[in-house]
């Protein structure tokens, strides 16, 4: 099993996927192998941030005093460019389509991934 | 072959001082009573779970609480596709021959045993620890994300689903057991404060505390004859992250399935229930079922469609959006009410002809799904 390669879900700057070898398919929760074709080791990469909104909805009530503070925050559904959805918080305002691309920020005491529309 | 031999239903809002347990004790002497049974004849335990009251043998303690020794007992947990998923497996274990009299409970006190915000922590839970929890993202932020899809993709407005809360109310209105009754218009919705864009509080059903029973028989018990006629499920993913494109969900499949279980097409439908988290929900489903065209469930519901004397009458106790929810028992209650309308004892809400009904049942975010059809024989 190779070394997890750090993501912003462990701390670090960065979005990470996997990509099959065997089959190509790619995945972005992290596996010991392949949700497709169970094939073992799936190849860790770094996305480059990029996508299209898939899905927006803006949360105006939270749940806990430290996700209440960060209100109203938008959470995106984006399609990566390199064909993996995932979930990330994003630019109030940003619709179906827009291209964007991501930095990160800190949510309610954790580095998330934040995207804002594409230059 | 098996039968929803009685059921049992408690009102839906505060059951202030009520335990979980009290509720499903409350709900299964009403289903016991309602088939004519004696406690001693329930051989089989089906319930749900409770999120105030966690335990890892929630049947047992139960059985134990009631004062029943059945012969085949656990928890099943498919989220709001629960209820359903219960009574499919209880066709099968009488239709088997595991089991004569199964009973299906469930209960929880989620209004009054916990804050509103534990409640919404628990079910924001359904989300990857990692990769979707850790963003703040909240049950109707699920299936906001899903609504902004589905209004993108059909052109559904948010004036539109208000029309599925306004019908859900307008039922409500007339069951007393409902936990709310005050008029709503679809102004009223679009003024509701904003949860989760583009859904409203309106928008949004209630926690809930209340209890549902049913009895699954092998046979039938008194004169009503409610039979399973079909029943199927389907399970795409967990995670909205990583579900299918619209065109690829869940219902479709389960209702497909079904539909060959039972002999029966959408056209045979004369009474539906179909699960109602959110106004998104409830239209997303109605057209994945076939009940409406794509994008064209609201056009229905202002037709009249879907109401108490419309062609397919809808959750006629106000489903969950305003009867109330509270876990398990919340989509139990659809079944409930059906029941009571195949059996002509809806009082006020009853229909002209409820002789073939589809349920449906939503776990998770449009996660897993189970469909059943079921009949009135003479």
């Amino acid at each position: 099993m190779n070394e997890k390669l750090a993501d912003w879900t462990m701390g670090a700057e960065a979005i990470v996927y996997q990509d099959c070898a065997a089959c190509g398919a790619r995945q972005y929760f992290r596996r010991s192998f392949c949700a497709a074709c169970g094939a073992p080791s799936p190849v860790q990469k770094r996305a480059s941030g990029e996508g299209i909104v898939y899905a927006a909805s803006l949360v105006c009530r939270a749940a806990t005093p430290e996700t209440r503070a960060h209100v109203p925050y938008n959470i995106l559904l984006v399609d990566a460019a390199e064909g993996f959805r995932m979930m990330g918080h994003g630019e109030n305002g940003l619709a179906i389509g827009d291209r964007v691309a991501a930095r990160f920020t800190q949510f309610a005491g954790r580095l998330v991934p934040f995207f804002e529309k594409a230059k | 072959m098996s039968y929803i031999a009685g059921v049992g239903l408690t009102p839906y809002g505060r059951h202030e001082g009520s335990s979980s347990l009290d509720l499903m004790s409350k709900a299964a002497a009403m289903a016991i009573a309602d088939a004519g049974l004696k406690r001693s004849d329930i051989d089989g335990v089906l319930c749900g779970y409770s999120t105030v009251s966690p335990h890892i043998m929630l049947a047992t303690v139960f059985a134990e609480h009631f004062g029943i020794r059945p012969s085949y007992a656990h928890a099943v947990q498919v989220g709001g596709a629960t209820g359903l998923a219960m009574t499919m497996l209880a066709h099968h274990l009488v239709d088997s021959g595991v089991a004569r009299h199964v009973l299906v409970v469930s209960g929880e006190n989620r209004l009054t045993g916990q804050s509103r915000d534990a409640s919404i922590q628990a079910l924001a839970q359904v989300g990857h620890p990692e990769y979707e929890v850790s963003l703040g993202p909240t049950i109707p932020a699920y299936y906001g994300l899903v609504a902004s899809r589905y209004m993108h993709e059909y052109g559904v407005t948010q004036e539109d689903l208000a029309e599925f809360a306004v019908l859900m109310r307008r039922h409500a209105r007339a069951h007393p057991g409902a936990q709310f009754h005050e008029p709503i218009t679809v102004a009223d919705v679009m003024a509701s404060k904003p949860v989760a864009m583009p859904l409203k509080l309106l928008d949004c059903c209630p926690v809930s505390d209340g209890g549902a029973a049913f009895i699954v028989s092998r046979e039938r018990t008194g004169e009503a004859g409610i039979r399973v006629r079909g029943c199927a499920q389907a399970h795409t993913h967990q995670h909205v992250t990583a579900m299918p494109a619209l065109s690829e969900l869940g219902a479709e499949m389960s209702i497909a399935k079904a539909k060959a279980a039972s002999g029966l097409a959408i056209s045979d439908v004369r009474y539906a229930a179909v699960y109602d988290s959110f106004t998104i929900t409830l239209a997303m489903l109605l057209e994945d079922l076939g009940l409406a065209k794509r994008g064209e469930a609201a056009a229905r519901v202002r037709a009249g469609y879907f109401g108490r004397d419309g062609e397919v009458p809808l959750n006629t106790h106000g489903g969950l959006l305003s009867y109330g929810h509270c876990g398990v028992g919340g989509a139990m209650a659809h079944l409930v009410e059906t029941h009571l309308q195949m059996t002509g004892r809806a009082d006020n809400r009853q229909v002209r002809d409820a002789s073939i009904a589809l349920l449906h049942g939503d776990g998770g975010v449009l996660s897993s799904h189970v469909s059943m059809f079921l009949e009135r024989v003479r």
